[in-house]
């Protein structure tokens, strides 16, 4: 009557119910500190992204998911005062060598942003315009190029006929697909996704949802979102984060039906933040 | 759960299930109670008692399962929210087959009028009422308060159960051999003491359910059974 031992199912299945095999790793940090000026931002990260894995980010606001991921594409480096220590490996390649050269790293770890920010030029030269910046390609070569980004961010089939029209007027959700596609352009190898779709409307939200998916079959994703179930319909992994540390990181489908830390079953099921 | 939620009507809707939940489980206990009552002494009033209460043990399973959902559908539940709604709805489920059983022996007892009436057998299935009823008792007190020992030992306590229905078993299919008059009354109590060896079983669910809502996962390990009447045969002369 004592012997209460009882064996559970144990076995990793991803948010989509698959099984899941063990990925390389594609970034990896180890002791990972940020600081604003004297504020100390994120404390001693350590976290690993699987290749072609969708990794969410959740936690309360100023918790320094975004932050995080700013670190992955060294976008902090625009500002003065701000300094990442530690380790942070892309692959190979040292993401916080100085010498590193920033414009190589941002193409190949992209980004989106919360507000869609298509550059105020045609559909067609929002594409362009980056994959120029790269490469050197013909015209010909560059149309398919544009047709396959496109298709990419799930655009082509809305906007193939007025690719001559402003990237401006169309509707927010085509907008972000668009900045989706522009980031795919340039065949990034990371695309870092900071909160894409909280101003978009349920439909948009939903297409921009389901592309992430497709594009996880070849590009390796991290997702900070406020929104959890997007979190736990989309990702394969989830970080829970909390005034700068990361407390839980499992998989999706462990976080949120029995996450282990007792701050993050109180932040999913809305008892605090 | 300690703490509250952001939302306070989130916490009165879950408050709310669970007491549902210990509504139906008080109804189901009371049925089982009354239909072996009835059975044994013959009260064919008592036993049409418990067959209409049972209408009363399905609505509430109803309210349960639309409450259950409504909250999904509201409040998107995760972790262990989600695992209380969904242990309800479990438990809920496993009471109202109770109340079925329960039933079906209410309604046998109409069917009990003869002069046969061995009191060893009758003991026998009171006997195992018994302990059912502990079982199931128990295993409610374990989900009112999330006590996980206390399941358990439910889930691991049902062997004996299983072992009297087997001895009844057996005991009826002697004295249906010996008497062809007595085998109308020995099949019917043979239902009824499956039935409640069947309520037994009904009891472990429930513990499973109290161990998912706890431990956030699915147990698989394989119950003790001690139920051989798959297996039992009587041979004539014996």
């Amino acid at each position: 009557m004592n012997d209460l031992s009882v064996s559970v199912s144990t076995e990793a299945v991803s948010a989509r119910g698959l099984p899941m095999p063990e990925v390389p790793p594609k970034v990896t940090a180890r002791n990972l500190n940020f600081y604003y000026g004297e504020n100390h931002a994120l404390k001693n990260i350590n976290i690993t992204l699987g290749t072609h894995r969708v990794t969410a980010f959740i936690g309360p606001s100023g918790c320094g998911k975004s932050t995080l991921l700013r670190i992955f594409n060294r976008m902090y480096d625009l500002y003065p005062g701000q300094r990442a220590t530690g380790q942070l490996m892309l692959d190979q390649t040292n993401i916080l060598d100085p010498k590193l050269d920033l414009n190589l790293l941002r193409a190949r770890v992209g980004m989106v942003f919360q507000k869609p920010t298509p550059f105020p030029m045609t559909i067609y030269e929002n594409i362009a315009f980056g994959i120029r910046l790269y490469e050197k390609i013909a015209k010909s070569e560059m149309d398919g190029r544009v047709e396959k980004a496109l298709r990419g961010g799930a655009l082509w089939n809305e906007v193939k006929d007025k690719l001559n029209a402003s990237g401006l007027s169309l509707s927010g959700g085509q907008q972000q697909r668009l900045c989706i596609a522009r980031t795919v352009a340039v065949r990034p190898e990371v695309i870092l996704f900071d909160e894409p779709c909280s101003a978009l409307d349920p439909i948009s939200t939903a297409k921009v949802e389901e592309l992430i998916q497709e594009l996880s079959e070849q590009y390796t994703i991290a997702i900070v979102t406020h929104n959890m179930q997007q979190a736990a319909r989309v990702s394969d992994k989830t970080a829970f984060m909390y005034l700068g540390e990361l407390i839980e990181f499992d998989e999706t489908s462990r976080i949120f039906t029995s996450p282990s830390d007792r701050r993050t079953q109180d932040y999913i099921t809305g008892r605090f933040g | 759960m300690a703490s509250e939620h952001t939302v306070k009507a989130f916490d009165s809707d879950l408050q709310e299930l669970t007491r549902l939940v210990a509504e139906m489980g008080g109804l189901a206990e009371r049925m089982i109670t009354d239909s072996v009552d009835a059975l044994v002494r013959r009260d064919v009033v008592l036993g049409q008692r418990v067959v209409v209460t049972d209408l009363e043990l399905d609505h509430l399973q109803r309210v349960i399962e639309e409450r259950a959902v409504l909250t999904i559908a509201k409040r998107q539940p995760m972790a262990v929210d989600l695992r209380v709604i969904v242990g309800a709805m479990r438990v809920a489920t496993d009471l109202e087959r109770i109340g079925d059983l329960a039933k079906n022996i209410g309604k046998r007892v109409a069917a009990l009028e003869s002069d046969f009436h061995p009191l060893k057998l009758i003991r026998g299935l009171e006997h195992m009422t018994d302990l059912v009823q502990t079982q199931v008792k128990s295993v409610l007190d374990a989900y009112a308060a999330h006590d996980l020992p206390a399941a358990m030992a439910v889930w691991k306590g049902d062997e004996e159960i299983d072992a009297i229905c087997t001895s009844l078993f057996r005991e009826l299919l002697t004295y249906m051999m010996e008497d062809p008059r007595n085998i109308s009354f020995c099949i019917h109590l043979m239902f009824c003491a499956k039935n409640i060896e069947r309520i037994g079983d009904h009891a472990t669910n429930i513990a499973e359910t109290v161990f998912y809502m706890i431990e956030g996962q699915q147990m698989v390990d394989k119950r003790p059974k001690g139920d051989m009447t798959t297996f039992a045969t009587a041979i004539p002369g014996n």
